[in-house]
């Protein structure tokens, strides 16, 4: 009965350890959904190309508890973005916002398919009108030809 | 007619200048958006005496360092021997920010190389660094007078960062 008891008390400590752990994530549902939707907005800044709601990272654990802080005292979406802005730049967010600095980044790829366009119409439009070369003077009719007859020969 | 043929040379050649010029950028320094603000008025216990409050007012005034350390970081090593002989100077006070240590590693740490310091302060929870976007330890800051973070080191601080960067904006904001 003693060890029974001893066996009961051990299994209720390890279970209950464990349960301990999984804690933070069950918290607060609502809380924790709307934390990992902003934080998928951001970037971590230890592993850049990772965003802050999947990083595994130190300082992603850390940012995220204080996003969840910021959920928690009910926040807007907008400022808790200037929160992480306001610290650690627009680095920081995967959409960055339009402004003289990011105009290039925004408009720049729509630039390059207008150029292209561009080109291609114009290209089209020479090859439809059916352009030749222009035609050969007599002289270098005479050199071509000689250069035919030399490959002719040579063959 | 043979210009026309140079046009795609030279959109190449543009192209190669602006790879050339990314290649020789680390894109692990992120510019902060803190210089020219005010620096976060933090307080904090002292990792000598952890009774005693530290807070960044005390140092409006002066001109000062804090430098983010930590007892597990490695890089730290490499800027330490640097930050002991720039302390011997006694040119302006580090401040040292034991970054997401415990107090005892911390202590270790610094009989072991050489305490720099006037004095260091424990940001247990990394809250601090937070607010100074810290994103990795070493980083510095060098504040002014009037609060303002005026330049950030960030990684270790070299011999050529210190001579080039750091003591001239020093001997600057000291007038």
């Amino acid at each position: 009965m003693k060890y029974c008891l001893a066996l009961i008390l051990a299994l209720h400590c390890t279970l209950s350890a464990w349960a301990g752990e999984a804690v933070p994530l069950a918290e607060d549902p609502v809380v924790e959904q709307r934390m990992i939707a902003i934080s998928e907005e951001l970037r971590c800044l230890v592993c850049q190309n990772e965003s802050l709601a999947g990083s595994r990272a130190d300082l992603a654990q850390d940012l995220r508890r204080e996003l969840r802080t910021l959920v928690k005292a009910n926040k807007s979406d907008a400022e808790i973005m200037e929160y992480m802005v306001s610290r650690y730049g627009d680095f920081v967010r995967y959409r960055p916002p339009v402004k003289p600095m990011t105009w290039m980044l925004w408009f720049g790829p729509f630039l390059l398919l207008i150029g292209a366009i561009v080109v291609l119409v114009r290209t089209v439009r020479r090859n439809q009108r059916g352009e030749t070369p222009a035609a050969l003077d007599p002289d270098q009719r005479k050199k071509a030809q000689a250069l035919l007859k030399d490959t002719g020969t040579s063959s | 007619m043979k210009m026309k043929a140079l046009i795609p040379l030279g959109l190449f050649a543009v192209l190669v200048v602006f790879l050339a010029i990314g290649l020789t950028r680390d894109p692990h320094e992120i510019p902060s958006p803190l210089i020219g603000k005010p620096a976060p008025l933090f307080t904090a216990p002292q990792l000598k005496s952890p009774g005693q409050q530290f807070s960044a007012k005390d140092m409006l005034g002066k001109v000062w360092i804090l430098n983010t350390w930590a007892s597990w970081c490695v890089a730290c090593r490499q800027e330490h021997p640097i930050l002991v002989e720039f302390a011997k100077t006694k040119t302006i006070a580090v401040i040292g920010l034991d970054y997401k240590d415990q107090n005892v590693d911390g202590l270790q740490w610094l009989a072991r190389y050489g305490d720099p310091y006037d004095l260091s302060v424990t940001d247990r929870d990394g809250r601090i660094g937070i607010d100074f976007g810290v994103y990795g330890v070493p980083e510095s800051f060098l504040i002014d007078k009037a609060g303002v973070i005026r330049y950030k080191q960030i990684g270790p601080i070299t011999e050529e960062a210190l001579r080039d960067k750091i003591l001239p904006l020093v001997r600057e904001l000291e007038k």
